[in-house]
């Protein structure tokens, strides 16, 4: 314990040696409580000034004030290098095999489909569609009937069907929908023009599994009715999408195809990804994939709905996501999706 | 279809390369799905003159067969065909010739071989050989005047294109639809094939007679006589073509019949006049009762339903599907009564699914035909018949129609062709396209073409249906891609969907692996999961046509899929934990109406805990591993749920709860009964939970509402109390709860055992007091800590624990 009356410079040379010895940050504190502190040696003597006579409390005063700066500067000094040692290097005891996993947390994920149908959906909903959806289990009215395919009509042979078993009328009347384009005729049932609406939902056909095809199937139905729509929009709305799941590079080309419910009817193919058009496995040799099927909805249909043919057309279209799945991430056989392997799904 | 091109070019010049050609057919509608080349494995083989047969020294069915080679080099070989014979032309191959085992099927090389002691220096090729058809009789025998030496593939060779055809277009079951389409898409024009001929015979009228009894199921019948005809094989050329487009020559007549439907598209039907009682044809439905042995030998049952080509007594055939057996032409038949005739395709369609018989008549038929195709396509059988089956037509046709059919005339405006297409389209290119089609076509100034629809084309009959031919012509790609603009449509909610959204993404967030599972299921697998009585108030819909029993029944619950999925999992998982979800539709019967699809989602776990490295513990995962993802979704959603103690099959009772909301049940959750689990293949603990998102929607608040944090200090307190073992927690933190002044608590301990006495356990909870309004003093926390002490002691017989 040193009094008032020892000679300041001593605080100062002991504060400055006890100072260079300490090595970590608690002896530091100790030190700084018993100069800087409140009841610290040099905080003391700064106060015992006031008793002081005028002269010997400047002169003293002047030279308290200097060694409390230095002392001060000091610490703060040896606390900064403290800090910076902690950063640099841990003690040994403390060091990680920074290799070593994490304990585990339980690893979830969507099913690939759902991540394909939420990328597909993505697409049409930033120009500016909107996400319906409709019944799995559909009459026959909607499902063929209101899309001009009535019963005997050749063209139901294109969708094998799955029936309920329960008759109207005496006839099967109740089915799987085998495609989401009902949902054309229930939304335009509900709705006026202008009309943008994409329906994504699970379809059903009557067909034996093979690497290419499956029984169920989810596929998004898209529908765009206006004043003004032609089939220049559809090319475009198509192309647009084909680009932004498959990349921007991407070229596409449309061939006329057939649908009862759509006139002109034509089909989306982009180029091969795999051969870049010169032809292989996956193209089939033809260096074009097949995409969707689309078309102007037929004007039969527009006038069904109650609006003038005349003024209102529009487009549709119907894309499969397993398709789209498959040929993202290079999955050689369709199955897989359905199949829940658990070293299949943990890929995605 | 199959469409030989050497063929094809008989009614158009083919100029464009064949790739070139199949691109634009497929772009134009007409998918040529592949091209064919029957010459690609015919390297080396060339025609060959069979010059001398000599009998095989040490095989009695073999001989040595002494053929002429292009060098005029002559070479032995050893055959074992029965049609072998001196003059003929043949195919050659020589060692090393790629050909097809007859007996193996399988793409060999031919070595250099001994048969029975006499080397071979190559073969004679049979159809099969040489992987034309499945002939292996007898060798192929080429045209006599085929040049000995060429290769073979310059006489046999065919590229044929193997269309994939839309059932809209019945015009391209036909070469020359083929070709007309060939003719527009390349600028030139189509050759008919000639339909004339010398009749040299008596009038076909009083010789026979044709009655058409249903003039709606047959709107034209058209009969033609042709006598004297030698029944043989057909001339090479046509069995050529007729094999190149997958058909079996049969003989000269039925070859015609069959030439000229591929040739036109209209199918025929030759019959033994001779064979037809009272020389009558009548056109009629089919009696209650009646059967007919058909062309494929087996009898038929017919009904009132069905039309049926008969005779003064019987069927003798089922009008557009198939001939009967008993007016067959046959080697003895002198006189052919040639039927062509256009048919109801909705009867033909019905007629041919209940007979469970499809021909390429009824492929056709059934698709639509047009009425003014019968007489063409009879008088080029005829003259084909004359020409080759040595035949007299008898003058004139009997053809029973409803009235002249009147042409299609279809009026297309230029605002149309714009609205539809979105381009304007100089007049002169929309006459020159429609008019390479075949369509009549003439511009009414100022603003319309007035467009005749040709006869073949019975797919076209509105506007938009010409636009279409227009577009394909010129070809999509060639029209402008536009951005859709205009007004973009009011916004309509989907509350259900999002909240699946939600709760699916909350649950993959949680740790579950999303699997998607077949919508259908079988009896079996629905009675494990539910509860007989469910079964019967709410029975499965059954599908009418299932694929198999494993999928008879649209799903009423989602338990079953999962748990297959679950057991799958387990199979690979090597006893690690597997947690597994899906968020998929259940369909329960309504009556007189679609089926209630209600939105649900079920998740299951199985297997052991993972220590701090991953790797499985010994201590399996189960109802708490499940309820922490179950409360992960909920409290995502800003719903409180609670949780009852509850028996339902097929969870294990004492260990599952109902989830409720309001009182309201919204969910289950709880471990599997064992049984049920080993039903499954699992033989290890199973935890579940589901949800029925259609009970949960009205209690999802929509937007959560801020509570103003309080600026007031928390007082922490601690509380343990000694109560009945059978009291949920659940009773006991909602209790603590109703004090005004908790802001949360929470349960840190749940201990039985001593000290605690038998039959009571202790529970520890952290409770969290504050006021929105002022700072709580020591005294009032004490205070209300004391009155939720009381209240425990008084209505759930609770001990603080000292």
């Amino acid at each position: 314990m040193t009094s008032v009356s020892d000679p300041i410079s001593e605080i100062e040379d002991a504060a400055m040696r006890e100072l260079a010895v300490i090595s970590d940050a608690t002896q530091l504190e100790a030190w700084r409580l018993s100069y800087l502190g409140r009841k610290g040696k040099l905080t003391r003597i700064l106060r015992g000034l006031a008793d002081l006579p005028l002269e010997q409390r400047r002169s003293l005063g002047a030279e308290a004030n200097r060694i409390k700066l230095r002392l001060e500067t000091a610490h703060r000094e040896k606390l900064a290098r403290f800090e910076q040692d902690r950063v640099a290097q841990v003690t040994e005891g403390e060091r990680l095999d920074v290799t070593l996993p994490g304990p585990p947390l339980p690893r979830g994920g969507l099913h690939p489909i759902t991540r394909t149908l939420q990328d597909v959906l993505r697409v049409f909903e930033s120009m500016g569609f909107q996400v319906a959806e409709g019944p799995e289990i559909e009459w026959d009215y909607y499902n063929f009937e209101a899309l001009r395919i009535p019963a005997d009509h050749p063209a139901r042979d294109m969708w094998d069907t799955l029936w309920i078993d329960c008759e109207r009328e005496g006839r099967r009347s109740m089915l799987l929908r085998t495609h989401t384009s009902p949902n054309q005729i229930r939304i335009m049932e509900r709705t006026q023009p202008p009309i943008r609406v994409v329906v994504p939902g699970k379809c059903y056909r009557f067909e034996a599994t093979d690497p290419t095809h499956e029984w169920m199937m989810t596929q998004v139905e898209g529908l765009a009715i206006d004043d003004g729509i032609s089939m220049a929009d559809l090319k475009g709305t198509l192309a647009e999408f084909a680009r932004r799941i498959f990349g921007e590079e991407r070229k596409v080309a449309f061939r006329c195809d057939y649908f009862p419910f759509v006139e002109p009817g034509m089909e989306l193919r982009i180029d091969c990804f795999i051969c870049r058009g010169a032809g292989c496995r996956t193209c089939g040799r033809t260096g074009w994939i097949e995409i969707l099927g689309a078309g102007m909805v037929h004007p039969e249909i527009i006038a069904n709905a109650g609006y003038d043919p005349d003024r209102y057309t529009g487009f549709a279209f119907g894309l499969g996501i397993e398709r789209i799945a498959l040929l993202r991430h290079g999955v050689d056989d369709i199955r897989h999706f359905y199949a829940n392997d658990l070293r299949f799904l943990q890929q995605f | 279809m199959r469409i030989p091109l050497r063929w094809l070019a008989d009614y158009v010049d083919l100029m464009l390369p064949t790739e070139e050609l199949a691109r634009r057919l497929t772009t134009a509608g007409v998918e040529v799905g592949a091209i064919i080349s029957s010459a690609g494995d015919w390297a080396g083989v060339t025609v060959a003159e069979v010059v001398d047969i000599k009998p095989h020294p040490d095989a009695e069915r073999l001989v040595l067969v002494a053929v002429r080679l292009g060098d005029d080099r002559t070479q032995t070989v050893v055959c074992g065909a029965p049609n072998v014979a001196v003059g003929q032309r043949v195919a050659f191959g020589p060692v090393g010739t790629r050909y097809i085992n007859g007996h193996t099927g399988e793409r060999t090389i031919l070595k250099k071989v001994k048969i029975r002691g006499v080397e071979s220096a190559g073969m004679i090729m049979s159809e099969k050989e040489l992987g034309i058809s499945d002939e292996h009789e007898g060798i192929r025998v080429l045209p006599e005047d085929a040049p000995v030496g060429e290769p073979l593939a310059s006489i046999l060779g065919e590229t044929i294109f193997d269309l994939d055809l839309t059932p809209n277009r019945p015009d391209l079951l036909s070469v020359l639809g083929v070709a007309r389409e060939v003719a527009a898409l390349s600028g030139s024009k189509v050759r008919d094939p000639s339909i004339v001929y010398e009749a040299t015979g008596e009038p076909i009228r009083g010789r026979a007679q044709v009655d058409v009894l249903d003039r709606e199921l047959c709107p034209r019948y058209v009969a033609a006589l042709v006598e004297g005809v030698k029944i043989a094989e057909s001339p090479a050329w046509m069995q050529q073509r007729l094999i190149a487009a997958g058909m079996r020559p049969i003989n000269n007549v039925v070859d015609i019949t069959n030439y000229v439907m591929l040739e036109m598209g209209q199918p025929l039907h030759a019959f033994d006049f001779a064979g037809l009682k009272d020389r009558r044809i009548v056109v009629r439905r089919a009696r209650r009762g009646e059967s007919l042995r058909l062309l494929d030998g087996m009898d038929r049952e017919l009904s009132p339903e069905m039309l049926v080509i008969a005779d003064g007594d019987d069927a003798v055939g089922v009008a557009g599907v198939m001939g009967g057996a008993e007016s067959e032409v046959t080697e003895e038949t002198k006189t052919v009564l040639l039927e062509s005739a256009n048919f109801r395709a909705t009867s033909i369609r019905r007629t041919r699914q209940a007979l469970k018989v499809e021909t390429d008549a009824s492929k056709r038929f059934e698709k639509g035909l047009s009425v003014h195709l019968p007489p063409i396509a009879a008088e080029r059988a005829v003259k084909l018949m004359v020409e080759i089956c040595g035949g007299r037509a008898a003058q004139g046709l009997i053809d029973i129609t409803s009235g002249k059919p009147k042409d299609v005339r279809v009026t297309l405006t230029q605002e149309r062709l714009q609205r539809v297409l979105g381009v304007e389209l100089p007049s002169g290119e929309v006459r020159r396209v429609l008019e390479g089609l075949g369509f009549g076509c003439r511009w009414v100034p100022p603003d319309r073409f007035i467009v005749r629809v040709p006869y073949w084309r019975t797919d076209v009959s509105i506007a938009d249906d010409v636009v279409e031919e227009i577009a394909r012509i010129v070809g999509y790609d060639e029209l402008p891609t536009t951005r859709l603009r205009g007004e973009i449509p009011p916004a309509q909610r989907q509350p259900m969907r999002e909240l699946r959204e939600r709760v699916r993404h909350a649950l993959a967030a949680s740790g579950l692996r999303e699997v998607i599972t077949y919508s259908l299921t079988d009896l079996p697998t629905l009675q494990k999961v539910l509860p007989p009585e469910d079964l019967a108030t709410s029975p499965p819909l059954r599908i009418a046509n299932p694929m198999s029993r494993e999928f008879e029944y649209a799903r009423t619950t989602l338990r079953g899929s999962i748990l297959q999925a679950l057991a799958k999992h387990i199979r690979v998982s090597g006893g690690h934990l597997i947690s597994v979800f899906e968020a998929g539709r259940v369909y329960l019967r309504s009556d007189n109406d679609l089926p209630h699809e209600i939105e649900t989602v079920c998740a299951a776990l199985s297997g052991r805990k993972p220590n701090r490295w991953g790797q499985p513990t010994g201590e399996p995962a189960g109802f708490f591993e499940a309820k922490a993802h179950l409360e992960h979704v909920l409290a995502g959603l800003r719903v409180a749920a609670e949780y009852r103690e509850a028996v339902e099959h097929p969870y294990l009772s004492g260990r599952t709860a109902e989830v409720a909301i309001d009182g309201r049940r919204v969910g289950l959750l709880g471990e599997l009964h064992p049984r049920i689990a080993a039903s499954f293949e699992i033989k290890q603990d199973v935890a579940m939970f589901e949800l029925d998102l259609e009970a949960l929607m009205p209690h999802v608040p929509e937007t959560v509402h801020y509570e103003p944090v309080s600026p007031y200090p928390s007082v922490e307190e601690d509380l343990a109390i000694i109560l009945d073992e059978d009291i949920p927690a659940g009773r006991v933190i909602g209790m603590i709860e109703d004090s005004h002044m908790v802001r949360s608590v929470s349960i840190f301990d749940v201990y039985t055992g001593p000290p605690v006495p038998k039959g009571k356990k202790s529970l520890a909870f952290s409770i969290s007091f504050q006021s929105g309004a002022k700072t709580l003093t020591d005294e009032e926390v004490a205070e209300e800590r004391r009155r939720i002490v009381q209240r425990l002691r008084r209505e759930l017989g609770a001990e603080l624990r000292s």
